[in-house]
Formats: C-alpha cells, structure tokens, sequence
C-alpha cells in the first residue's frame, strides 16, 4: 500500500516537474533548454553509474565496457523506432497522441534492453572466468569489439552517424527510468541474491564453499547491468536524436567508473552523487574545456588520497538521514 | 554404511605424492579427527572433499554418489561444508549477513521476487533472519550480529567461520584447525561446543587439528597422516601408544 502511493507519487511529481520545465504547465514559465539538457544527461548517468556499480562496486568485478552496451541499446531502441515506428504507431492508433508515443519509446526501450542483456550474457559467461585486471581488459576489448561492429552496419548509418530519431524521451521518462534503476538495484543487493554478490566481492573461494553458484550470480549481475545500460543508452538516442559510435567508446566507460568511483564503488547514493558531480564539473568546466581532463585528473588523484573509498564509501542517504529500522531481536532458542 | 567414503584417493602435484592411497569413512554423527606433522596432506584431503581439487585416482563417495572433482558449491549443497585454516570471513559484511549468505544455497525465492518485494521473498527474508540469529545465538555471537566481521577479535571469527559453515545445514562438517590460535580456555570451550553442536544436529565431523588435547578430548577416531599416507587409524588411546605416530611427531630414536 504504502509503495503503492509511493510510485504513484514519484510518476506525478516527475509528470508536474516535466510540464513544468518544458513551459506548458506555468505559461511565461520554462527551464532553459541548456539547464534542461544538462539535467536530463545527468539522468541518464544516473542510470548508466548505478547499473555499472552493480557489477563493479557490489559484486567486486571490474568491467570497463559499459558504453558497449549502453551502445546496443541506443542504436537497437532507435532502430524500432526509426525503422518500425509508423507501423507501430498505425497499431495503435486507438490510443492518445502522446500515449502512443510513451508506448512506442517503451517498446523501443524494451527491445533496447534485451539485447543488451543478450550481449551482457555473452560477453559476461566467458569473461567472468577471470579476475581483477584480466577482466578488465576482456571487457574494454569487449566494449570496442561491440563499438567497432556497430560502426559497420550501414542501416544505423555507420560513419556518418544514425540521424533522425524522433525525440520521445523527455525529463519524464529519463527520471522514471532513473528512479526505477535505483529502486532494481537496491532491492536486488539487498536481497538474498544480493548478499551472494557482496559474498563473492568479499571472498570468491569462501562464497564457492558456503553453496553459493558464484558463475550464476556474476552472470546475473552483469546480464542485468548491461539490460540497464542499454536503457540508459535507448533514452539517450531518444533524448539527443542522434548517435554517433564516438559516443560510445571506452572514454565514456571510463567515465561512468569515474563517477562510480568519486561517488564509492558500493553505494547507489554515491553513484547517484558521483553522476550529478561529474556532470556538473564537465559543464561548469567548459569555459576550460582545454584542461578539464587535467582538472579531472586531478580531482580523481585527490579523492584517492583523502578518501580512497569514495565520498561515501559503502554508505547510503539512509545512514544519514532516514530512520534507522531496527528488527525486533526474536527470543533465542533455549538451550540445553 | 558411511556418509563419506573415500576409497583409494592419491593426489599428485607433479612428481609430489601430497595425498597417497588414503581409505577414510566416516559414519553418520562420528567425530572423526585427521592428525599429522607439518605436511602431511591434511588440508589436501579437505580440498579433495570439498572439490578445490580433483583426486588423481581413487573415489570420493558422500551418500552414496560419487562427488570426486564437483564443483564446491553442488558438493556444499549436497551436504558437507567445511571451515577455513586461515580464516576467511566476508570481513565488510556484518556478522548477520556472513551468516544469511550461507542460508542462500538452502533458499527458493529468486531476484524477480526480490525486486517485486514477493510474499515469498518477505516471509523467507524473515525466516533466514529469525534462522541465522538462532545460529548467532549458539555460538554466543548475538550480541555482535551488527558488527563488520573483521572487527571481531580472532576467537570469536573462529567461531563465526563455524556459525556459517553451519548455517548450509551441513550433514558432514569439515573443521580445518579451529582451534589455531586460541588460548587452553578457549580450546577447552570450543571442544565442547563442537560436541554439543554434534549431538544437538547430528551431523557427522571431520576435524583437522594441530592441539591434541582437542583431538583426543573429542575424537571417537582418530586417523594419522604422514607424507600423505596412513600410519595408523584408532581410538584415541591407542593412537597415543601407537610407536608409529610418536615417531613421525618426535622423530626416530
């Protein structure tokens, strides 16, 4: 009941903030277009950090070939939408104008995702065999191989870039999206299945021996980081109504590690900070655009020494605030 | 019929005989205790038992499947869980949660139920808690079910390290070396508790110790190791006269 009201609330406060920000709401009134973007890319960090932290930071596997598969998800949603967009919407003409668009983006989404996931699953099974740098190296190639690939396909406009996307993703969607990200991968580690992961972070030999199908649970994880990096990668192509793969090399993967990493490998709210500061540093930069990577460097150098774990480390925004949930100690057995 | 059989086992590594020939059964609910110098290939059994390494030759039978060369955790679903020599807790989880992940491998309810906040996922969420704090209960842990596993003083993840080997609801318990490290007070206690937590839950125990006070305090059988094979299989008291076994601890006269 209470999460009931809960998600209802969040999708007509996100509905409100949208009409409000794009000027239909309040008429005199709108976000400028800069702020807007700049707010909605940070979205989608949001979504692309919290879901690399599920692999990285919680099951302690290094991957840096995110941006493959956000890549997958952009150009596969795009295509559906692109390619199949007037047939679905002639589908379902029965519907509203604007709920056939929201039908036809989730769709896109959803096929976006699943590819994704397809990918995840067939790079994760052989790579999660290895460990720490080995790992690392696999997934870059993996990244690039995918990038590389996409590159070669004229239908999504190879070199040139795939133009003309229609614009459906908006603030609405982009926080929805975000808010559903953060809510998956919270309830996941704190789960059963979640604790597996932090397990085999911990210790891999010691997860083995205690029942635990470690290659099952990484390959769980990583099939469902990289379904919401493609989503993450969908809303984006819909976002900017343009892909290029130079989007999507493995710059942007080592840039959702550094914003998992400023924000504490093992904490969502540090992702979610991490996604916000990256952002607000690379625009508040941009007057220096020359020495932002030096700046950026050096922020990552600072953070290392002062505090190596993150802003936050493993903690989360309940820490602080929030009420701290204490169970009822149950009454110990009797002993003989 | 035994719960563990191991018949004709020899582990090589290259031209090192580690393990050579070794016939062990162990009965439901026995204590068993694997004694040796330095060496002598106990923790090369435990490895073989526990699938980290595949015997060369010879069978490894648990409840009568042949179980040589599975992977550790199907053999820790079929029943045997084992503790560590050098410990190895999950030291950034707490003490609670090092003992619910070993509840998982006795757990239905998957991550769609977790995401979708399930019935299921709920009334089993409070089971494993209401299960594991029992356990925390037992080896008077429960006072520290908050605390991050490494903040332990070394006794006390001795024993934690036993809580979750338990927890699997094992019908073979392997014991590598619990007592390491601990003080005659301490080793006294843990003796005991090994006992009660035996008769309590009726499991068999396999137990590798370097204090004989402990194993021959608790043993019913105790099997002598040297250079990976078998010198003498007894009760404790004839092991203690076996002139074997005092010459491979003391050396030839």
């Amino acid at each position: 009941m209470r999460s009931a009201l809960l998600t209802s609330g969040t999708v007509a406060l996100l509905f409100v903030l949208n009409a409000l920000f794009t000027g239909s709401l309040v008429s005199g009134f709108a976000m400028p277009p800069y702020i807007l973007q700049v707010l909605c890319l940070a979205g989608i960090n949001i979504i692309l950090a919290v879901s690399l932290n599920l692999i990285n930071g919680f099951t302690g596997q290094f991957s840096i070939g995110h941006a493959g598969f956000m890549a997958i998800g952009a150009y596969a949603s795009a295509y559906v939408t692109v390619a199949w967009g007037d047939r679905f919407r002639a589908a379902t003409s029965f519907l509203p104008e604007f709920a056939r668009d929201g039908v036809l983006l989730l769709f896109a989404l959803a096929v976006g995702a699943l590819l994704a996931a397809i990918a995840g699953f067939f790079v994760g099974v052989p790579s999660l065999r290895l460990r720490g740098d080995y790992l690392a190296i696999v997934t870059l190639g993996f990244g690039e191989i995918i990038r590389v690939f996409i590159l070669n396909i004229d239908v999504v406009g190879g070199a040139r870039g795939y133009s003309g996307i229609p614009k459906l993703a908006n603030f609405f969607w982009i926080y929805l999206f975000a808010a559903i990200t953060v809510v998956v991968v919270s309830r996941t580690v704190k789960s059963s299945f979640g604790r597996t992961l932090i397990a085999i972070r911990e210790d891999e030999i010691a997860a083995e021996a205690m029942g635990v199908d470690t290659t099952r649970s990484k390959v769980i994880s990583f099939v469902l980081s990289s379904a919401m990096a493609g989503i993450g990668g969908g809303l984006f192509g819909h976002y900017l109504m343009y892909l290029h793969t130079n989007s999507f090399t493995f710059i942007k993967s080592i840039e959702i590690i550094i914003m998992i990493v400023i924000g504490g490998l093992g904490s969502i709210t540090g992702s979610v900070l991490g996604a916000i500061l990256f952002i607000a540093l690379t625009e508040g930069l941009r007057e220096f655009s020359q020495y932002r990577m030096v700046l950026f460097s050096l922020l990552l150098i600072v953070i290392m020494i002062v505090r190596p774990q993150g802003i936050l480390g493993h903690l989360e925004f309940r820490h602080f605030f929030g009420r701290r949930r204490r169970l009822a100690a149950p009454t110990p057995p009797v002993i003989p | 019929m035994p719960i563990l059989d191991l018949c004709n086992v020899t582990m090589r590594f290259g031209g090192l005989v580690a393990v050579n020939d070794l016939n062990l059964k162990i009965e439901p609910g026995q204590l068993y205790g694997l004694i040796g110098p330095n060496g002598a290939g106990k923790t090369t059994v435990f490895n073989v038992i526990t699938g980290v390494y595949t015997p060369t030759s010879g069978s490894v039978r648990f409840d009568d499947a042949d179980i040589a060369g599975e992977r550790s955790g199907l053999i820790t679903r079929r029943g045997i869980a084992r503790t560590f020599q050098n410990i190895r807790l999950f030291g950034d989880m707490t003490v609670l949660d090092n003992v619910k992940v070993a509840f998982h491998c006795r757990q239905s309810a998957d991550l769609a139920a977790a995401v979708f906040r399930t019935g299921t996922h709920s009334s089993e969420e409070s089971r494993v808690e209401r299960e594991s704090r029992e356990l925390l209960h037992i080896f008077n842990l429960d006072g520290m079910a908050g605390e991050k596993a490494r903040n332990l003083p070394y006794g006390s993840q001795r024993r934690l390290e036993i809580a979750r080997a338990m927890a699997t609801s094992p019908r073979v318990l392997l014991l590598d070396e619990p007592a390491a490290g601990m003080n005659h007070h301490e080793s006294v206690q843990l003796m005991e508790l090994i006992r009660w937590i035996r008769d309590r839950f009726g499991m068999a125990v396999l137990l590798v110790e370097h204090n004989m006070k402990v194993v021959m305090g608790i043993c019913e059988t105790v099997h002598v190791l040297d250079y990976g094979s078998t010198i003498a299989i007894g009760k404790p008291a004839e092991i203690q006269a076996n002139p074997k076994v005092i010459e491979a601890y003391l050396g030839g006269a």
